[in-house]
């Protein structure tokens, strides 16, 4: 891959497109743009610009396309598999000042958005409405063009399914500076190939997210979480599958263990409302009415007790949900905090397979002597397993860690899982995608990244 | 021991319409949860009968829905329920609520604790507990921040002041109000709410007081009367400030001092 780099005359071209202000180039680019949330891959862009509109992007993309300069898009930066990273330098397009709520369509129940809007932002804005915009990822203050771009679909998903679900269209600029919109406030759509969600979960490698349209749904009432401690956690996900069979439909199951836990209460200072156990079950039901939301959850809590439970906790108020679901939410950064480094994987398996490949991690623990925590969707089979370096050297680390990876892909794969459920490909998890998802997959997706960008100039390096 | 701990049924929710008419708010029809401060009041019970075989009674007052609040305080581990309903009790204040527990307390006998949360989030007067205590002719301690001990004489308990901690012995019987912080609320039980299923909710009314005079409760027993309610204005007064990090976190930290944030 040959690319040009940014010479002081395109960055004077730049800065008239989107105006000085909204320009910082070489050494006055802050860290925090060298890395994602993971932060091992480290690389500064040679520019970083902040448009304002749809077609200041273009003009940029524009440039870059025809100058060969590569172009990294970026919403946040709270990725995890370095796909925001501008890992070839050049432009780095952050769209943090494209963060406008643009129309609330209340007769068609859509959310129209720029891409820098922010997660955090869009739940508080329905909700003023008394509308729902079910995604829920942990981390809220992601922007909604990199939810989007890596179809992080969060803590609702064994209910409403995830962020592709809710998005109805999309503005995109394509490589060539193209302003194009896929999809539109229509719910059904049967007219060709759907390149809206081509877009959706291609990390920035196909195109820049300028606008959304997003799906809502009238808000449900009441939410009612179920905190449910097991004597262990193999008991724990094994009830999971029987739940899903019991045809109750809870919003989330997660589980979680003790240690995860008080990870999490030490770096909030506060503490979580049970320690009776080592490990639990998470269980969110939403419905219109706290009389609807307890029938459905008796079932559900009588198949735990039959399997073992230790009791059903019961989370019905606001403040109970805070104090749950803020150490939940909070689990990531405390358990980075517990650590000196680490790394991520985020598969996916059958939902009937989670307790399997939850005791492999703990197989591969032993085995690699590495300290690895895992918490998750058990629910929708989607699994955070963080390998955490501790005290040892980068050098061991690495080479633990990526046994560790080969091994957790390689039971993934058998047991009929994908590499990622919702944190994407990026870089970190390139060379892992071939071998799950096979070479005939692989090739097509080639192809389709060369018929939107030939040049390869968006986001280059990523995914395939 | 024997321990009562007095709980609010307050409104689930921040958006409270107000009657116009009686200038009180509109509770019918809104979602209801025991007043978050009173379950730091129950814990604490709890942790009592946890360490010294209490057993707790769980008091208050309210219409027959409020038998909710007294359900789920037995999935917290009350072991019973007193209510006190009847339409001569409607519309008190502080002091005219205050004396009807009081007596719904004198009732079954005084106990050796009396527990209270430290405030209510609706009416937020702080008021009741002690005048409770007053009433009984008890000693009491507000803001208690943590038991240092229990014993069979009595307690001593840390009271949270603006600028000090006073530690303080406080013997049987004798009332408490406590701060938030003093224990972690449990979450309710779905193992005891089977099991309490079927355990009763005592009902008072007026005639089962010991003073049953009805001048002495209700709108007709309360000083206090509400002119208006109306919710407090919000201040939208912004500052920008441009300057480095430093220089910025500086001019925070200062600006959050004065403010008296920090």
């Amino acid at each position: 891959m040959k690319f040009n780099a940014v010479k002081p005359e395109d960055i004077q071209y730049l800065g008239s497109i989107v105006g000085k202000e909204n320009l910082v180039a070489g050494d006055d680019i802050h860290e925090d743009f060298s890395h994602d949330e993971l932060g091992d891959l480290k690389k500064f862009p040679e520019i970083l610009v902040y448009p304002k509109n749809s077609e200041e992007v273009a003009e940029i993309v524009r440039f870059a396309n025809q100058k060969c300069i590569p172009v990294t898009p970026r919403g946040q930066g709270t990725g995890l598999v370095g796909a925001s990273v501008a890992l070839h330098g050049g432009i780095m397009l952050s769209t943090a000042r494209m963060n406008r709520i643009l129309e609330l369509d209340e007769e068609n129940l859509t959310l129209t958005v720029e891409p820098g809007v922010l997660l955090m932002e869009i739940a508080a804005f329905v909700e003023e409405h008394d509308l729902f915009y079910p995604p829920d990822p942990g981390e809220k203050s992601a922007s909604i063009g990199g939810n989007i771009n890596t179809n992080a679909g969060g803590m609702r998903a064994v209910k409403y399914g995830v962020t592709r679900d809710y998005v109805r269209g999309l503005e995109v600029v394509l490589p060539n500076g193209d302003i194009t919109w896929f999809g539109g406030k229509i719910v059904k759509n049967s007219s060709g190939y759907s390149l809206k969600d081509l877009i959706v979960g291609s990390e920035g490698t196909l195109g820049i997210v300028t606008r959304a349209i997003l799906r809502l749904l009238p808000r449900p009432a009441k939410a009612i979480s179920l905190l449910v401690p097991f004597p262990d956690l193999e008991r724990a996900i094994e009830t999971v599958p029987l739940i899903i069979q019991s045809k109750a439909v809870p919003t989330a199951i997660e589980y979680m263990e003790r240690a995860v836990i008080e990870n999490s209460e030490d770096f909030l200072g506060k503490k979580f409302p049970d320690s009776s156990s080592d490990a639990y079950l998470l269980l969110t039901f939403d419905g219109h009415s706290r009389e609807d939301i307890e029938k459905d959850y008796e079932k559900v809590a009588h198949i735990c007790l039959n399997k073992g439970a230790l009791d059903i906790l019961i989370s019905d108020t606001q403040e109970r949900q805070d104090m749950i679901w803020s150490a939940r939410g909070a689990f990531l950064e405390a358990i980075k905090a517990s650590t000196t480094e680490m790394d991520e994987c985020d598969v996916v398996v059958p939902r009937n397979r989670v307790a399997e490949f939850v005791k492999f991690t703990k197989v591969v623990e032993a085995e690699e002597s590495l300290r690895i925590r895992s918490f998750g969707h058990a629910g929708d089979g989607n699994l955070h397993v963080y390998l955490l370096r501790d005290e040892l050297s980068k050098e061991e680390f690495n080479k633990r860690l990526h046994k560790s990876f080969l091994r957790f892909y390689q039971k993934a794969k058998e047991l009929g899982g994908q590499v990622s459920g919702e944190h994407g490909i990026g870089f970190a998890k390139r060379p892992f995608l071939e071998d799950v998802s096979g070479s005939i997959q692989l090739d097509l997706m080639r192809q389709i990244k060369r018929a939107f960008d030939p040049n390869n100039i968006l986001n280059p390096g990523k995914v395939v | 021991m024997k321990v009562f701990v007095c709980i609010k049924q307050v409104p689930d929710t921040t958006r409270v319409d107000i009657d116009p008419e009686t200038m009180t708010l509109k509770r019918t029809g809104i979602e209801t949860k025991i007043n978050p401060f009173d379950l730091y009041a129950i814990e604490t019970a709890v942790k009592l009968k946890e360490a010294h075989q209490a057993r707790i009674t769980a008091i208050s007052m309210g219409p027959p829905q409020t038998e909710a609040a007294i359900r789920e305080s037995y999935m917290l581990g009350v072991d019973e329920g007193i209510l006190l309903t009847d339409r001569s009790f409607a519309g008190a204040d502080v002091l005219a609520t205050a004396y009807a527990l009081s007596q719904g307390i004198l009732s079954q006998g005084l106990p050796d604790v009396i527990i209270c949360g430290r405030q209510t989030t609706d009416g937020d007067t702080g008021q009741v507990g002690p005048e409770i205590a007053e009433f009984l002719d008890i000693p009491h301690v507000a803001y208690v921040r943590s038991i240092i001990e229990a014993d069979d004489k009595g307690l001593t308990v840390e009271m949270d002041m603006p600028e000090t901690i006073e530690v303080v012995r406080i013997k049987y019987p004798c009332l408490i109000t406590v701060e938030k912080g003093i224990f972690q609320p449990r979450l309710p039980s779905f193992k005891l709410k089977l099991a309490t299923r079927n355990r009763p909710v005592k009902l008072l009314t007026l005639a089962d007081l010991p003073d049953s005079q009805p001048e002495k409760y209700g709108l007709k027993g309360s000083p206090t009367q509400v002119l208006k309610v109306f919710p407090p204005e919000v201040s939208s007064d912004q500052e920008v400030w441009q300057g480095s990090s430093e220089e910025l976190a500086e001019k925070l930290h200062a600006k959050l001092k004065d403010l008296k944030f920090l």
